[in-house]
């Protein structure tokens, strides 16, 4: 984060932008954990208050995207602070699609009425632990400036992948072998699916923060395991 | 595009003042159809830089340089070589616009012949009607050609020192501040005249105004206490800087 | 409330004391005139510009004198100014700082300030004894010269110190030398007010009677001084001379005399207005 500008009215801006960011960050974190937790629970209040917070994200995404067009125009950035008010910019339509997806999910979870206690959840819950783990290792890597952890949150984006893979596969061989509950394996492969992606927004996330660090532009390529099981 | 030979390159260049050393190992290359910008905080050595670069520097008591600044390969600091032939080559404008006042429009623009002791050509309303058009500023003043110069506007007066530099139809051009004195509208219309000169001419720029180095140049070179701490591209410069002084200057990290 | 009224009270006073200090000496200066042009303006007509010097008042006339000013302005016009301009151009744009240079500095200021009557002396001694000049106008001059030399050399400085630098230095960016910077950017720009120095140096050194006076020249000449090489006279000197004799007539004439000065005087001044102005709107009001 840039720090101790001559200009500290600059400095106090840049911070509160950073601090709106990481506040974006925490709550849609608090969202992914609810959304699960109102799936394996089964609790429909939940997943309603779920989806009403997303109106709070929207108007985070929104106040954030504002700071960062009088930034760019009062303060004419440059070096590091160009990066960063660059990739603040880009960073929150992320974080908001991804509080998104989470509310979608509890759209899921109220359509489901409980039906999900016959599935397995294990994959979709395993899936649910590690987004949150890569939101948290984003905003540390973003408060301490920190490259490797970037590095790492990519990397565990394939974890992710591999088990969205097995647990897709899992849901069309019971989907195809017990015919009941069709609806609800439906409904628990978008469910998996948006976890999936999920992974590969905080996979952007981390990319732009790596941007931000070091100015270099690591997207669209293969940091990943080369070994990618296409479905 | 790369260039063949660098129109001027300057090699491990130290400038004193007396004793004091102003400039410290200084190297870097002006290329031809860029514009090359100097930034750096105040008394950095900028203009003193510059002001070698046309052996103007030596006018000042005391002056001394030690190192080379090569001319098309050859160096203007080389035995037996004339200052004015140099400052004929090499045009320069500064900071505040000195047209003379006891002259036209017209006999400003010609004045560098006679000063430099050579006889105006014949075709001179030719030389002035190409000096002016070269610096934008012809058609505000082609009724009024044998106007004093003084009768024109701060913007208007600094675009006519630019014309008066052209019309020797130097190689290379330095412009020491040029806009530091001038209203947002002259200088605008002046970052674009240079935009425009740049094809024709190496231009060398020494601005505090970072925004206009950013806006004007191709190449940007950072000075910090004599020092030439980072030269690139304009744009590498100014958004990934390799050496964390660029980047505390750059950013508004003034210590 | 009372500190402010105390506070433009004395505002006031001050102003007061700042206008009487103006006008006071004008008030002396003016009656002076007056008293001068009621005395001498009955003698003032063409015979008296063109008679001799007489033993009698109303036929006497100060043309010797005026032929010898003028003829000594000539001198002073062509030594003093071109030494005064070369000298005040060697110290402003060559001379490099060093010890030299401001001992000939410190000097050019205090002989500005030596009386005039020590100029005299010098020239008895130095044109009319040892160059052998004798009591001539060509040695009057050249005292003169010497006299006024100093002031040139200051003012012509400061007329050179006005030319902004930036100017001599974006003539030697164009790839001028020295010498046509001097000769094609700071005098035409200097000259008006070098002119405009040297005039008012020459109209001072037309009122100087002492140093004439120690040297030899003549407070009564009966012929016309055309002879650069022999003795003359100049009007302050035939002033000088009618105001000793006892008859009140004489000091009419020294009346009528002063005024022919003045008038002279006062045509300089008036040229070195003109020019000033003039040359004003050619620079353009740098």
């Amino acid at each position: 984060m840039p720090t101790y500008h001559t200009n500290k009215s600059y400095d106090s801006d840049l911070r509160l932008l950073s601090d709106h960011i990481l506040l974006i960050a925490s709550r849609v974190e608090k969202m992914v954990a609810n959304s699960i937790k109102a799936l394996s629970h089964n609790d429909q209040n939940l997943a309603r208050e779920t989806i009403a917070y997303d109106k709070i994200i929207d108007k985070d995404e929104m106040l954030i995207d504002r700071q960062c067009l009088e930034l760019l125009a009062q303060r004419q950035p440059l070096g590091q602070d160009l990066r960063f008010v660059v990739s603040v910019l880009k960073m929150v339509t992320y974080f908001e699609r991804i509080g998104d997806l989470a509310g979608k999910i509890c759209q899921r979870v109220i359509k489901l009425k409980g039906q999900q206690k016959l599935a397995p959840l294990e994959g979709i819950e395993n899936m649910a632990s590690l987004v949150q783990e890569m939101i948290k290792e984003v905003i540390e890597a973003f408060l301490l400036q920190d490259n490797s952890r970037a590095l790492a949150v990519i990397k565990q984006d394939d974890a992710i992948d591999e088990i969205y893979h097995q647990t897709t596969r899992l849901y069309i061989r019971e989907m195809t072998d017990s015919g009941a509950e069709t609806e609800a394996y439906y409904h628990l492969l978008s469910i998996a699916k948006w976890l999936e992606r999920m992974g590969d927004h905080c996979t952007n996330l981390a990319e732009l923060i790596i941007f931000m660090i070091k100015g270099e532009d690591v997207r669209h390529q293969q940091i990943h395991n080369p070994k990618r099981v296409e479905y | 595009m790369t260039a063949a030979q660098p129109k001027m390159s300057i090699k491990n260049l130290d400038i004193f003042y007396g004793l004091r050393k102003a400039v410290d190992d200084v190297s870097l290359d002006v290329l031809a159809g860029k514009v090359t910008a100097i930034i750096g905080p105040s008394g950095c050595g900028k203009s003193t830089f510059i002001r070698c670069l046309n052996r103007m520097h030596e006018l000042t008591p005391h002056a001394r340089v030690k190192g080379q600044v090569l001319l098309d390969g050859v160096n203007i600091y080389g035995a037996g070589i004339d200052p004015v032939t140099i400052r004929r080559r090499v045009g320069m404008v500064f900071q505040r616009p000195n047209p003379f006042p006891h002259m036209s429009i017209f006999q400003n623009i010609l004045s560098g012949f006679a000063l430099s002791g050579r006889k105006i050509p014949k075709n001179k309303e030719e030389i002035v009607e190409i000096a002016l058009r070269g610096a934008a500023l012809f058609d505000e003043v082609k009724d009024r050609l044998h106007a004093p110069s003084a009768a024109l506007s701060g913007g208007q007066q600094q675009r006519l020192c630019i014309a008066r530099a052209l019309a020797m139809q130097p190689e290379v051009l330095l412009l020491d501040e040029p806009c530091s004195a001038l209203d947002p509208i002259s200088t605008a219309r002046i970052e674009d005249l240079i935009g425009e000169l740049r094809s024709n001419y190496a231009i060398v720029i020494v601005t505090h105004n970072m925004q206009q180095a950013a806006r004007v140049s191709q190449i940007t070179a950072y000075f910090l206490s004599g020092k030439l701490i980072e030269i690139d591209t304009t744009k590498r410069l100014f958004t990934t800087p390799k050496d964390q002084r660029t980047e505390d200057y750059i950013t508004g990290k003034f210590g | 409330m009372k500190e402010e009224k105390w506070a433009a009270l004395k505002e006031r006073i001050f102003n007061i004391i700042c206008f009487l200090a103006t006008i006071l000496p004008l008030c002396f200066l003016l009656w002076l005139l007056a008293d001068t042009f009621v005395r001498g303006f009955a003698r003032l007509n063409f015979n008296f510009l063109i008679s001799l010097p007489s033993r009698f008042a109303y036929k006497a006339g100060i043309l010797p004198g005026l032929v010898g000013t003028l003829l000594l302005m000539f001198v002073t016009i062509f030594v003093a100014i071109p030494l005064g301009i070369c000298a005040a151009l060697y110290l402003e744009e060559y001379a490099k700082d060093s010890w030299l240079k401001k001992f000939i500095e410190l000097n050019v200021s205090n002989l500005a300030g030596v009386p005039s009557i020590i100029y005299g002396l010098l020239g008895l001694e130095l044109f009319v004894r040892m160059l052998n000049l004798g009591p001539s106008l060509l040695a009057g001059g050249l005292t003169l010269s010497l006299l006024i030399l100093p002031v040139v050399i200051t003012s012509t400085r400061e007329s050179l110190k006005n030319i902004p630098s930036h100017l001599r230095e974006a003539g030697l960016a164009l790839g001028a030398s020295k010498l046509s910077v001097i000769r094609r950017i700071v005098l035409p720009l200097a000259m008006s007010q070098i002119i405009t120095g040297a005039i008012l140096s020459i109209s001072r050194a037309m009122g100087e009677s002492a140093p004439l006076i120690v040297l030899g020249a003549a407070t009564y000449l009966a012929f016309v001084p055309v002879n650069i090489m022999g003795e003359f006279s100049a009007l302050p000197l035939q002033i000088f001379h009618w105001v000793e004799r006892p008859q009140a007539a004489f000091v009419d004439n020294a009346a009528a005399a002063i005024i022919v000065l003045l008038i002279i005087l006062a045509i300089f001044n008036s040229i070195a207005a003109w020019l000033r102005q003039h040359h004003e709107k050619k620079r353009g009001g740098l």
